[in-house]
């Protein structure tokens, strides 16, 4: 079993027919994600990768019985698209989409909130269970299954991870990108109680980086409900100057918050395993996954 | 996009935030002439540069006369000012902001920011403004007051006028505040701004609010909505090298160490960054390469590295995914190696998509390359051959 999506989900495509989305739906279907069609207003009717296209999500929905979308419509537009898939009805979006105006995230936020809609993203790079379903543009070649959750805000971050842990024999139940956009759907708490309910999750790694409060809200939601399994930390950007943009929108150093040092001080109370280096991510994963 | 101060009290005077009377000069004459022309009998001289903290660093002054005016304003004006927000170089004043001088009893903090876990707009404040505002917080949190806005109903009255009284404020003033509070709200939205800072907002002695100083950040990504904020973008506050970085898409932020960095993703590249610290290096940069990437982007940003004299060796760090491939990367790098020379050491770590087609096209080029297995060995050798260079 797995957290959020199986290889059972049927899936679709908000911006089906545009290149990007083109090109990892293509890679999602080989990968064994079962995708059944895709919306792209004004092109309802025609059919992409041998799968119809529908106007709306609605209809989609309707004549799919998809419970879960792949957003991949350009920044302008994607904030209109996710609130029509939390109208919809949609149980899981995963929203790929980058630099969407922080402003309209506030609008989707605030929608979430009255639907039982979950929203991975934006700014991120999916979900995925190895060997048996992904939804995103994570990449496919060292992941194997395994009993390590993995919830990050980088995608470069969670490759480099995977591979560390790959050397130590050890595989992934899931990973999930949760974005680096300062205000998004799922957070690392939400992550957590997620695996931590999942059987087939024995160790949770957490991949964070400076500028947001995901990191600090675990710490206290830990902190208030001890973790029942090991949980390993690394937060990136202890060296990053402040009041610098370092990548994307969510991180900046606001006001003291958001410093590396103190999330790590903070998880670090709360009873969380801190990789201090990132050379060393996979080795103090398979140490808390032994002990 | 970080706005002027001038610039933002512009803006902000738009929707009915009041500020002292002033006016941008870019010479000494026109300081002079601005302070005569906005009248008053002390006028205070503001460096316009994209960082805070000028008052210590001398780029706040007061002047009783227009003559003193234009003397500041020609002392301020081509030169340097180096704050703890501009690093170590300072940043060159090109322009002033003449500024009637207030005097006030009160100085209060304000702001209006996006509150990350709330997933909100936030207004907050704190009885007392000043420079150390970052530092006093810190250390008494309980000091800091904040308002969560509503998305849809905005900012409510009587939430407003309690934040008002706890700030001390009653009356006017406090109906001045809460009106405020509405107005910052409103131009936070309207300009799709991710900070608005009135730090101070004084109460003068006639009992009015006033915004002494104003920084205000815009939200990048919504620019495609303001196309009439766009010539608000002061290209000559960027680094050069960043500015260009940017027209290759690239992320790129310059630092004051030796190694040049390259990595794909911002998360990947801060734990770089962080790496060669705890090894006891010093990053030249921050260079963040997005997944869409071309060769020629990626030539561009390697060029960037290459031109950087203070750059001992360099130190590639990609993981090929999703669309981004090592080789495109490698073809990209040794363009640019053949355009501009390679005159330091070069290490490379090349993992994931077509990782090892990425080795065998740097070598085939015959680009001297080191190559590294890991995270942890290529941030090692890096160090050792920008130590060794420099020695």
């Amino acid at each position: 079993m797995a957290i959020l999506i199986d290889s059972d989900t049927k899936v679709i495509c908000q911006g089906f027919t545009g290149a990007q989305a083109t090109y990892h739906m293509e890679r999602a279907i080989a990968y064994g994600t079962k995708v059944v069609g895709g919306v792209v207003p004004g092109k309802g009717g025609r059919g992409h990768l041998g799968l119809p296209v529908f106007d709306t999500v609605a209809e989609a929905r309707e004549a799919t019985g998809a419970t879960a979308s792949a957003v991949f419509v350009p920044p302008r537009n994607a904030a209109d698209a996710i609130i029509e898939s939390i109208d919809a009805g949609m149980e899981l979006l995963v929203c790929v989409t980058e630099r969407i105006p922080v402003l309209d995230m506030v609008r989707v936020k605030q929608r979430l909130e009255s639907s039982n809609t979950r929203l991975i993203g934006p700014n991120s790079q999916g979900i995925m269970i190895p060997g048996r379903c992904k939804i995103g543009v994570m990449p496919a070649h060292l992941e194997r299954p395994g009993k390590v959750g993995i919830a990050s805000r980088s995608a470069s971050l969670t490759s480099e991870v995977i591979e560390q842990i790959s050397t130590y024999r050890l595989g992934q139940s899931t990973s999930i990108g949760i974005g680096g956009d300062p205000v998004h759907g799922m957070g690392f708490v939400d992550c957590l109680k997620l695996f931590f309910e999942d059987p087939d999750t024995e160790c949770v790694v957490l991949l964070g980086e400076i500028g947001g409060s995901d990191e600090e809200e675990a710490a206290a939601y830990l902190s208030a409900n001890p973790a029942p399994k090991p949980v390993v930390a690394y937060v990136a950007g202890l060296h990053a100057p402040t009041e610098r943009r370092m990548g994307h929108a969510g991180t900046v150093n606001v006001f003291g918050q958001g410093d590396a040092a103190a999330k790590i001080d903070a998880l670090r109370a709360a009873g969380v395993t801190i990789a201090t280096s990132a050379a060393e991510i996979g080795l103090t994963v398979r140490q808390a996954a032994r002990a | 996009m970080n706005l002027h101060e001038y610039q933002a009290k512009e803006l902000l005077r738009r929707h009915g935030v009041n500020s002292p009377a002033g006016r941008l000069a870019r010479s000494a004459e026109e300081a002079a002439e601005a302070a005569r022309d906005i009248g008053g009998d002390r006028w205070v001289v503001k460096a316009q540069i994209h960082a805070g903290l000028r008052q210590d660093a001398g780029g706040v002054q007061l002047c009783d006369t227009p003559e003193a005016v234009a003397e500041a304003a020609a002392g301020l004006l081509g030169r340097r000012l180096v704050t703890p927000q501009t690093g170590a170089k300072g940043k060159l004043v090109r322009s002033v902001y003449v500024e009637q001088a207030v005097s006030y009893d009160r100085e209060i903090y304000l702001a209006t920011l996006i509150d990350r876990s709330a997933g909100r707009v936030a207004i907050i404040a704190a009885r007392e403004g000043g420079n150390d505002i970052e530092a006093r917080l810190a250390a008494a949190p309980d000091e800091m007051l904040s308002l969560v806005v509503d998305p849809v109903d905005g900012v409510q009255e009587s939430a407003a006028a309690a934040l008002a009284g706890q700030l001390g404020l009653d009356g006017a003033a406090a109906d001045q505040a809460v009106a405020l509070m509405k107005a910052l709200n409103k131009a936070f939205q309207d300009f799709d701004a991710s900070l608005i800072e009135i730090n101070p907002l004084v109460v003068t002695a006639e009992g009015q609010l006033l915004a002494l100083d104003v920084k205000m950040v815009l939200d990048d990504n919504a620019q495609f909505r303001h196309p009439d904020l766009a010539n608000l973008r002061d290209e000559e506050e960027v680094d050069p090298a960043e500015l260009e970085a940017r027209d290759y898409n690239l992320n790129y932020v310059r630092l004051e160490g030796n190694i040049g960095v390259m990595g794909n993703g911002a998360g990947l590249a801060l734990a770089t960054v962080d790496l060669l610290k705890e090894h006891g290096g010093e990053p030249a940069d921050f260079m963040d390469i997005r997944p869409e990437a071309t060769r020629a982007q990626v030539t561009h940003g390697f060029k960037l590295l290459l031109r950087n004299p203070e750059v001992r060796a360099i130190l590639v760090n990609i993981y090929g995914g999703g669309i981004l491939r090592c080789d495109t990367v490698a073809e990209g790098i040794a363009a640019a190696c053949k355009e501009e020379g390679l005159r330091v050491p070069l290490i490379v770590r090349a993992a994931g998509t077509n990782g090892e087609l990425a080795r065998k096209i740097l070598m085939s080029q015959g680009i001297p390359v080191t190559f590294a297995q890991s995270l942890g060995q290529a941030a090692a050798k890096v160090v050792e051959a920008a130590g060794r260079k420099a020695a």
